[in-house]
């Protein structure tokens, strides 16, 4: 019996690597301190009601950011990593096979399980209070969206320390993702982590387009909404024709896997080459769903900071749509050397520089909103202004590399590398930052403290350039990616050597974020106005921290850039003060099912990961039931009443 | 901390980072910058017309974003014109929506062109020499069908003749890359791929490869050595002479994972290369390709031995042509 239980454990645990025994022993350390403290401060009541079973956007919005700052740790600490082993490549830090399943486990985080959420944060944070709106239009499938996609990323990430993690990159391309390759669990921790947290992503963009559509406030005519919220539409409408791909291709893949199948096996019939066009059906449109939500972060900090209308609202629009529709079209450029008919890479080789246009466009749209206005460089605006130039050189290495015929010499080379970090982090990454410090007052009612932000902001920005630039300079020494190891006569380990300091610049600036975050919390600037950067748009007329039900009286819209206008209005004495008229108001009821849905969820994924089917299947009862359950409540929602509004009102400073 | 500090601070880092790869860009370990044969020379002027029409619009805007962050901060005594309504220029946005439909066209042309030239044998003078690559986990072997010889992670090949690669594998896909020689192409098991590099002189090349394929993958590297074409027969008849055969069993013991140091052999099976095709081709029959006319590829050779190598297809990629493979 012992030694069954000793066989079992053995392959079951994750073993022999000194930095997964450290990483065993924090996780549990940290697992029994937070019980400890949530025992201790009697926390467990207040964590249910008030997080775990919440659909409100704002805290949703908040877990998204939580979940996605540890991730952004968990894929950073996996870079350096990374790194170091390239800066020594002959010290045998790390072995081959975990050098592969760190580069593999550090993509999939980084775009799955860190950009998404941060983008999801941003959308549940901002988009409601932008429109005047008081929830999302689904809330409680809002909730679910998190705890599917919180659920997934903890599923993926158990393959650190039980069943060994995924190494066949972060798309998996078979045949290498396959049973003969990669035998074990690892896959299908790739496959189910993502597979659920995908089903949350879909629900998130289906969510948030019938909230742009459907629940804007009166008056507010498309053609006023603020650009963060179009990007928002654009990006949702992406992920809405785009997610469903990826699902199909995973469900795929892994029936390959469990059932035998031959979809995408080298023998039998199969076809790798179909994963690789499905998989960039959806991998291509992914960037740019990430990608756009970041344009409308800029677009609403630009105009902000420089105290001026954004230049050329509706080309801006258009080039939102245009980005979502051509983004569609490109995927093929990332196999050019498939060695298909010349016709075809021409034709997408075109179509990858067209998508440069609408881009190119946006920059010069930002610029001149600069232009005759006047800059503050508070922190939104540096990442913002930070980003121009990263972008604009990130974007000319993309139209580099969809020269066909020059791409088959850049094809997974640090070229590519750096081209992609370049936009990924100078576009994306600079994105998100640049909001989470813009709405973080709305958020929190406090602002970041700015000088520990710069010294983020500096280490963050020279470190990146000390990292990729000489990225691009390896690609040409033809190093290719994913190598774990060189040898000296290639000349490659001076460059490789600066490019890890860098690495760890931007490490150093995440740290000080992250001492920044605490210091704040304690130091901060309150913002006692609910406008502390006197901003344009209607999130900023209500008190911060925004009250959970957002506007105690809805306003009727007249311009874009309400609230602006609003104010403009007041100082010049044009401004008629309507008489406030409150009534009850119409909430959503917390709901405990998606969390315990998700759990089942888990279960299933875990299950098939393991190949214990009975623990799949009994995840399955659990999922349908939630479901009946849910089908048969009829009371889900309640009415504020009026005392209650004012009250709260009264508490953020403000009298009705 | 102003805005033009930092900017000008972004520049510098970007200006520092240029120059290191241009001002080293002749120094012999940026292989990609130093072609060595007609491929690569084409490759290298499309990088180098993309970079010129790239810096085009991107060094004056950042020029301008320089100008612009400096110019409109937000100072006290800032002269500066500030109209915070203007927000709309027809003329100013036509503009931008043009340039870049200008400078995409222009680069357009040149991708498309090199695109359809690259399909084809680089040197229509001189008869090709095809060589088949198999990409095996994580060894490379090259047969050579005319010459009837095989090695393993060495690659030999006459200096100014154009060389007509069938890369297929019986692994998980990989990429074949002689930066020097000319950019890459895929390997993939059940389909040939082909590409054509040409070697100017006699020389020494480093071969790559660059899709990941599991864990011996970085140690998956092979030479490439051009020699003149009469050394390049010296060295075939020395191989003949000096070598083993290649055995069905040696192909077997070959092809399970692991490394491997450089083989050469005087013989290898018949047809071994189309055998590894078919396996994994799903039992279609494969005559249709292996007697495509050559005129195809655009490769004018007299010697008919050649014609019955042109097994590969243009259009590997599956639903894209149903001529090649039918799925």
């Amino acid at each position: 019996m012992w030694e069954n239980i000793k066989e079992f454990a053995s392959t079951f645990f994750v073993t022999g690597d000194p930095l997964i025994y450290g990483a065993d022993v924090s996780i549990a350390l940290t697992m029994v301190a937070i019980v400890f403290v949530l025992t201790k401060y009697k926390k467990w009541g207040w964590l249910w009601r008030e997080w775990l079973t919440t659909v409100d956007h704002k805290r949703i919005g908040i877990m998204y950011l939580i979940a996605s700052l540890l991730m952004l740790f968990r894929g950073g600490v996996d870079a350096l990593l990374m790194r170091l082993q390239l800066a020594f490549p002959n010290v045998e830090f790390l072995h081959s096979d975990h050098y592969n399943a760190i580069f593999t486990t550090h993509g999939t985080i980084m775009i799955l399980f860190m950009a998404m959420p941060m983008m999801f944060g941003l959308f549940n944070m901002v988009v409601p209070l932008q429109l005047g709106a008081r929830d999302v239009a689904y809330p409680f499938l809002n909730a679910l969206s998190f705890w599917l996609f919180m659920l997934g990323a903890m599923l993926f990430n158990l393959s650190f320390v039980i069943g060994g993690s995924p190494d066949a990159g972060w798309l998996s391309y078979p045949p290498l993702s396959q049973n003969d390759f990669s035998p074990g669990p690892g896959q299908n921790f790739w496959i189910w982590g993502i597979q659920i947290s995908g089903i949350g992503s879909l629900a998130t963009g289906i969510n948030f387009i019938v909230t742009i559509l459907k629940m804007r406030a009166p008056g507010m005519k498309l053609s006023q909404m603020p650009l963060f919220s179009w990007s928002v539409l654009s990006s949702s409408i992406m992920i809405i024709f785009a997610f469903p791909i990826l699902t199909v291709t995973i469900a795929l893949l892994f029936l390959d896997r469990f059932a035998g199948a031959h979809f995408f096996t080298m023998d039998g019939g199969g076809n790798p080459m179909m994963y690789l066009n499905l998989i960039w059906m959806w991998g291509h449109p992914e960037v740019y769903i990430v990608v756009v939500p970041a344009f409308g972060i800029f677009s609403e900090v630009v105009a902000t900071f420089s105290r001026k209308k954004i230049f050329g609202y509706k080309s801006m629009v258009w080039a939102l749509m245009a980005i979502a529709v051509l983004s569609f079209f490109t995927w093929a450029h990332h196999f050019f050397t498939m060695g298909t008919s010349a016709s075809v890479i021409a034709f997408f080789a075109i179509s990858t520089m067209v998508i440069a246009i609408p881009t190119g466009v946006k920059v010069f749209n930002w610029l001149f909103t600069m232009f005759r206005g006047r800059i503050s460089f508070k922190q939104p605006m540096l990442w913002t202004i930070a980003f121009i130039p990263c972008f604009l050189v990130g974007g000319a290495t993309g139209v580099m590399l969809a020269v066909a015929p020059a791409d088959y010499q850049y094809h997974n080379s640090y070229f590519l590398i750096a081209h992609f970090h370049q936009v990924l982090i100078g576009g994306v990454v600079f994105g998100y930052l640049a909001g989470i410090y813009y709405w973080w007052p709305k958020l929190f009612g406090f602002k970041l403290d700015e000088k520990l932000g710069k010294w983020g902001f500096w280490f963050w920005n020279i470190g990146f350039y000390v990292c990729f630039m000489p990225q691009y300079a390896l690609g040409f020494m033809g190093m290719t990616r994913r190598y774990y190891t060189y040898g000296w006569d290639r000349g490659w380990a001076d460059m490789n050597l600066i490019s890890t300091v860098g690495a760890f610049m931007m490490g150093i600036g995440f740290l000080f974020q992250v001492w920044q975050i605490a210091y704040s919390i304690k130091h901060g600037e309150r913002d006692t106005t609910g406008d502390p950067w006197d901003a344009r748009t209607l999130e900023w007329s209500i008190p911060s921290p925004a009250p959970f039900y957002n506007f105690a009286v809805v306003p009727t819209v007249k311009d874009a850039d309400d609230w602006w206008a609003t104010k403009q209005a007041k100082a010049n004495g044009t401004h008629k003060e309507e008489p406030v008229h409150l009534e009850p108001i119409h909430m959503p009821k917390n709901s405990g099912i998606p969390f315990i849905m998700s759990l089942f969820w888990f279960m299933v994924g875990f299950g098939f990961t393991f190949g214990w089917v009975w623990i799949a299947v009994l995840g399955f009862i659990g999922v349908a039931v939630c479901m009946w359950v849910r089908s048969f409540q009829y009371d889900t929602d309640y009415y504020v009443p009026v005392d209650e509004v004012r009250r709260t009102e009264a508490s953020l400073g403000r009298v009705l | 901390m102003s805005g033009g500090k930092m900017l000008r601070q972004i520049q510098f880092w970007i200006l520092a980072a240029l120059a290191t790869v241009l001002l080293s860009g002749c120094g012999s370990e940026y292989l990609v910058l130093n072609p060595k044969g007609p491929v690569a020379e084409t490759q290298y002027n499309l990088i180098i017309i993309s970079a010129i029409l790239c810096a085009v619009i991107i060094v004056p805007v950042l020029a301008l974003t320089a100008f612009i962050v400096y110019r409109y901060r937000d100072k006290p005594d800032n002269k500066a014109p500030y109209k915070p309504e203007w927000a709309h220029n027809t003329t100013l946005e036509v503009i931008w929506w043009g340039i870049p439909v200008v400078i995409i066209a222009i680069l357009g042309y040149f991708t498309v062109r090199d695109t359809y030239v690259l399909k084809e044998s680089p040197n229509k003078e001189v008869a090709p020499i095809t060589i088949q690559v198999t990409a095996l986990d994580w060894k490379w072997m090259f047969t050579y069908p005319d010459q009837k010889i095989a090695t393993v992670n060495y690659l030999e090949i006459p200096a100014g003749v154009p060389v007509h690669f069938q890369v297929s594998a019986e692994a998980p896909m990989n990429s074949f890359w002689v930066p020097e020689l000319g950019g890459q192409i895929y390997a993939m098991a059940g389909m040939a791929t082909e590409l054509y590099l040409q070697a100017d002189e006699p020389g020494e090349f480093q071969g790559f490869s660059s899709n990941f394929s599991g864990e011996g993958f970085a140690h998956m590297q092979f030479k490439v050595v051009a020699k003149p074409q009469d050394e390049f027969n010296k060295w075939v008849d020395e191989v003949k002479g000096t070598t083993p055969a290649m055995s069905k069993e040696d192909y077997n013991e070959l092809k399970k994972p692991g490394l491997a140091e450089k083989k050469l052999y005087s013989a290898f099976p018949e047809g071994l290369f189309e055998e590894i095709l078919a396996k994994y081709s799903h039992g279609h029959d494969m005559d249709h390709v292996m007697k495509k006319e050559p005129a195809e590829t655009g490769a004018k050779t007299n010697d008919t031995s050649h014609e019955t190598h042109q097994m590969s297809d243009m259009s590997n990629m599956p639903g894209m042509d149903h001529t090649g493979m039918k799925h």
